[in-house]
């Protein structure tokens, strides 16, 4: 139905474009000099036929499942009803009208449903009615508005132009969405788990806040020593300081040796190469940390007499440490090729050798932009999740040893949230607030980084 | 005096060269991981391309598949398939007892009842007679055939019994074991066992959610780019859009992911499990991306094209859509496919939004529950059935291929159609 409608009102803007043009000729044929080209005024007629269109819909989409609410209920009103058992009743019906009903059927419930297939009907032909009726009417003003000296450029770019800065709404838009998916659960979580609790508290065990009876009441003393983060945050900075161990000196001495050693053709394939460790799946990693790396350490720690898990922090750091390797690399690798070569020359003419030159000139020169770099790995190996879902164990152990297993803030998020989740359950909010942190953390560590760079940048330029 | 200077300059010679040691041996170790990596991968998964097959006579007898006399396809098609495939397989070994019977019947995949009514349906005159018919090994023999499964280990141990290893033996010697190129992988849902598990219902997860993410995202990207780099006006606001796109570059797929779940399913109702949820997650995920690619090709146009464009009388909007604009589509094309490419590995939002959900039919349209490639990887990853490793690795094969082929075509793209303006 909606696809139909939807169909002609297309098929309508078509004609009007078509109308408009054909009018703009019309003047033309009568020598009157016109103030647009031709297919403005097309364009001109369209958008009167799209706006109207649009809005209707948009009112519909709003009002329509409220007011059918409405009505349904109100052969429910006076009959002492709480409001959750009208809202089932609604849902009910609304299952029954699409067949999708299991459970018993009530006689109430049957008319109700159909009395909610009527309503729809109704209420989608007026919508047919009313948009067609209401669009005909406004290509029709539009149609006889416009004449030789009627400006139809202005507003069509005009119109266009606000469809731009709409789209580059977006980016805001995503941004205030993650905010408020993760706000409010997050403060619901604070309601129930005291801040103090969950930011210095060093007992995680989410599972334990799951055994309680739906029916029972919240009781806060439960929830004491069961969502205490420290250990999921130590374990996510643990195995971020492990990835770093890795990244940092491979991927800082690749983009030093690329950036001033590197031959044009070692640079041509070697530079492409490592950028596809970039490109890689994390998922692949995951695997790759669980089935070659995790078991590859437990052999060597056998062998040495260690006692080393299967699931070690040290397998999926290391392997997270070799995916952000390119990250580190080809920033730095832009951020040196930037430094002016006046600064090279002059070390050189001191007699430097080049590795003196890029111990004591090079590198403190671009230091900001490569702590920038490094800043945005961190960012990237917190934020990290299948890896660490795959590779780390998923129990919270609050531990400084690389060979035991430890949990991070993403992957408790994933483990809480797989499967079925029940909103309003503790658990549930404890992901939204773990992943509220995670947010806040790589917030910050972005910005930092970002304005370092740029800083950097606009410093060479 | 003139030794120290010299030794002096030794010891810088031999610093110099060992700066340059590190520099070489960081990159060897970063192309050392990239092909242990690719290594490991293809070498547990190449085996996935191939499937084992027992040939085994089936009698298509008419009385054990209660059949009347000159049946219409109908009948054939209700026809009771299982009689003659059990009794099939329990004819590999006359003697066996109650307990070897079963064992037989569990070298095969439980789809062995559907192969051999493929094979009455395609040609309905074998009725009455014996006919060597294909069936899929179970998963277990598949690997042992394979190599990959350690036969020494102590019975109790494995998944196949010593009798069924007897048989499977005899089987080989007749050449009665086959192994012929895996179409089925390709073509068959996922399954919980691993014989019969395929690639199909997650690889069009990701057509769909990639789909998705395109006709979203593509179109909103390249508008709101033309609006920050041709239109909008230096202020606070344009500032405060600029550093939203940027962070959002930069901020972590999982909380797209809870964006995802707290906003898509939690307020707006969407379905579940599905590629629209999914793609319309990895849209707002991919958007940065686009927005930034599109805004760079179009900087690249340079200032004297809209100068002559404007010169001739067009209007800014004209200038804008019809010469800066298909100027810079080859950069920002080849962006988008770069971007497309990212959500095409993602995983983790889609886990949150549960496109992990078992799914083992072919997903029809974006509506339809469906797993998606990488997720598809992440499932089988945790199955602890030997036969899923070398899927695992497989799946991740045809993953790494379409990665590779979309970035070549984006390089293609770069290289064909960008103008060089110098």
């Amino acid at each position: 139905m909606n696809l139909i409608l939807f169909t002609f009102i297309v098929l309508l803007g078509f004609t009007s474009y078509y109308f408009g043009r054909r009018k703009a000729y019309t003047i033309q044929s009568t020598n009157k000099r016109l103030t647009a080209l031709p297919q403005f005024y097309g364009y001109y007629l369209a958008i009167w036929c799209a706006i109207p269109a649009f809005i209707i819909f948009s009112l519909w989409a709003i009002f329509e499942p409220t007011i059918v609410k409405l009505l349904i209920l109100s052969d429910y009103s006076n009959q002492g009803y709480l409001d959750d058992e009208l809202n089932l009743i609604y849902e009910k019906t609304k299952a029954l009208s699409r067949g999708q009903f299991t459970g018993e059927i009530t006689p109430f419930i049957e008319a109700s449903a159909e009395k909610y297939l009527s309503l729809r009907s109704i209420a989608q032909s007026s919508k047919a009615v009313i948009v067609l009726s209401i669009i005909i009417a406004s290509v029709a003003y539009a149609y006889k508005k416009i004449s030789s000296n009627s400006r139809t450029r202005e507003p069509v770019e005009k119109f266009l132009k606000a469809v731009l800065f709409t789209a580059s709404l977006a980016a805001i838009l995503t941004t205030v969405g993650i905010v408020f998916s993760l706000i409010f659960q997050t403060i619901d979580f604070f309601k129930v788990i005291p801040l103090f609790d969950f930011v210095f508290g060093t007992h995680w065990y989410p599972a334990k806040a799951f055994v309680r009876d739906s029916s029972e009441a919240l009781d806060p003393t439960m929830y004491s020593d069961t969502f205490g983060a420290v250990p999921i945050f130590a374990g996510t900075f643990f195995i971020a300081f492990i990835a770093m161990c890795v990244a940092i000196p491979i991927g800082l001495m690749s983009g030093i040796y690329l950036a001033e050693y590197a031959s044009v053709k070692v640079r041509q394939y070697a530079k492409p190469l490592i950028e596809i460790l970039a490109g890689i799946p994390t998922v692949v990693y995951g695997f790759f940390a669980a089935l070659t790396v995790g078991p590859f350490l437990k052999e060597i720690g056998n062998s040495m007499g260690l006692d080393v898990s299967a699931e070690s922090a040290l397998a999926a750091g290391g392997v997270m440490g070799i995916m952000i390797i390119p990250f580190i690399s080809s920033l730095s690798d832009d951020v040196i090729t930037s430094v002016p070569q006046s600064l090279r020359d002059g070390s050189y003419a001191m007699g430097a050798t080049k590795s003196e030159t890029i111990k004591k000139v090079i590198f403190p020169a671009a230091l900001p932009g490569i702590v920038g770099s490094i800043l945005l790995g961190v960012s990237r190996a917190i934020g990290e999740t299948m890896i660490v879902v795959m590779a780390s164990g998923l129990a919270a152990n609050l531990t400084l040893n690389p060979l035991e297993s430890t949990s991070t803030i993403t992957a408790q998020i994933v483990v809480i949230l797989i499967g079925d989740q029940a909103f309003g359950d503790p658990k549930t909010q404890a992901a939204f607030a773990l992943g509220m942190s995670l947010f806040l953390v790589t917030l910050c560590l972005n910005i930092v980084a970002l304005r370092v760079v740029k800083k950097y940048r606009e410093k060479y330029e | 005096m003139n030794k120290n200077k010299e030794q002096l300059l030794n010891k810088r010679y031999k610093a110099e060269k060992r700066f340059r040691l590190y520099g070489q041996s960081a990159i060897f170790m970063a192309l050392l991981f990239l092909t242990i990596f690719i290594f490991k991968i293809f070498s547990t998964g190449y085996s996935a391309f191939q499937k084992t097959w027992l040939i085994v006579p089936v009698t298509f007898d008419a009385e054990l598949m209660m059949l009347e006399q000159n049946p219409s396809k109908e009948d054939l098609k209700d026809a009771d398939y299982y009689d003659i495939a059990l009794k099939s397989m329990a004819d590999l070994d006359p003697n066996a007892n109650e307990d070897q019977e079963n064992d037989l019947k569990r070298m095969v995949s439980y789809f062995f009842e559907r192969e051999i009514k493929r094979e009455l349906l395609n040609d309905p005159s074998l009725i009455g007679k014996t006919k060597d018919v294909y069936l899929t090994a179970s998963d277990d023999l598949d690997q042992v055939f394979k190599g990959n499964y350690p036969r020494d280990l102590p019975e109790d141990q494995r998944r196949v019994t010593d009798y069924q290893l007897k048989i499977f033996d005899q089987l080989v010697e007749l050449g009665k074991v086959e192994s012929k190129f895996n179409l089925s992988f390709f073509t068959y849902p996922d399954s919980r066992e691993a014989e019969l598990a395929g690639i199909a219902s997650s690889f069009m997860g990701s057509i769909f959610s990639i789909l998705v993410c395109l006709m979203i995202a593509f179109p909103v990207a390249v508008l709101a780019a033309i609006y920050l780099e041709e239109f909008a006006p230096k202020n606070r606001f344009t500032d405060f859009i600029e550093v939203n796109i940027n962070n959002l570059a930069a901020v972590p797929s999982i909380v797209f992911g809870l964006l995802g779940l707290g906003i898509l399913l939690a307020v707006f109702q969407l379905p579940r499990s599905t590629p629209l949820v999914g793609g319309i997650t990895l849209s707002l995920m991919t958007l940065p991306t686009i927005i930034i690619a599109c805004r760079a090709s179009l900087k690249a146009v340079p200032p004297s094209i809209r100068e002559a464009a404007l010169a001739m009388g067009a209007s800014k909007m004209q200038t804008t859509m019809h010469h800066t604009v298909p100027l810079s589509m080859p950069g920002t094309l080849s962006g988008t496919i770069i971007g497309l490419a990212q959500a095409l590995g993602e995983t983790a939002p889609l886990i949150l939004i549960g496109m992990v959900a078992f799914v083992n039919t072919i997903p029809g349209s974006p509506l339809d529950p469906a797993a998606s490639l990488p997720v598809q990887i992440y499932i089988w990853a945790e199955s602890a059935e030997r036969g899923f490793v070398e899927k695992v690795s497989a799946c991740i094969m045809v993953l790494l291929g379409f990665l590779i082929i979309m970035n070549l075509f984006a390089q293609i793209i770069r290289h064909k159609f960008e103008k060089k303006w110098s």
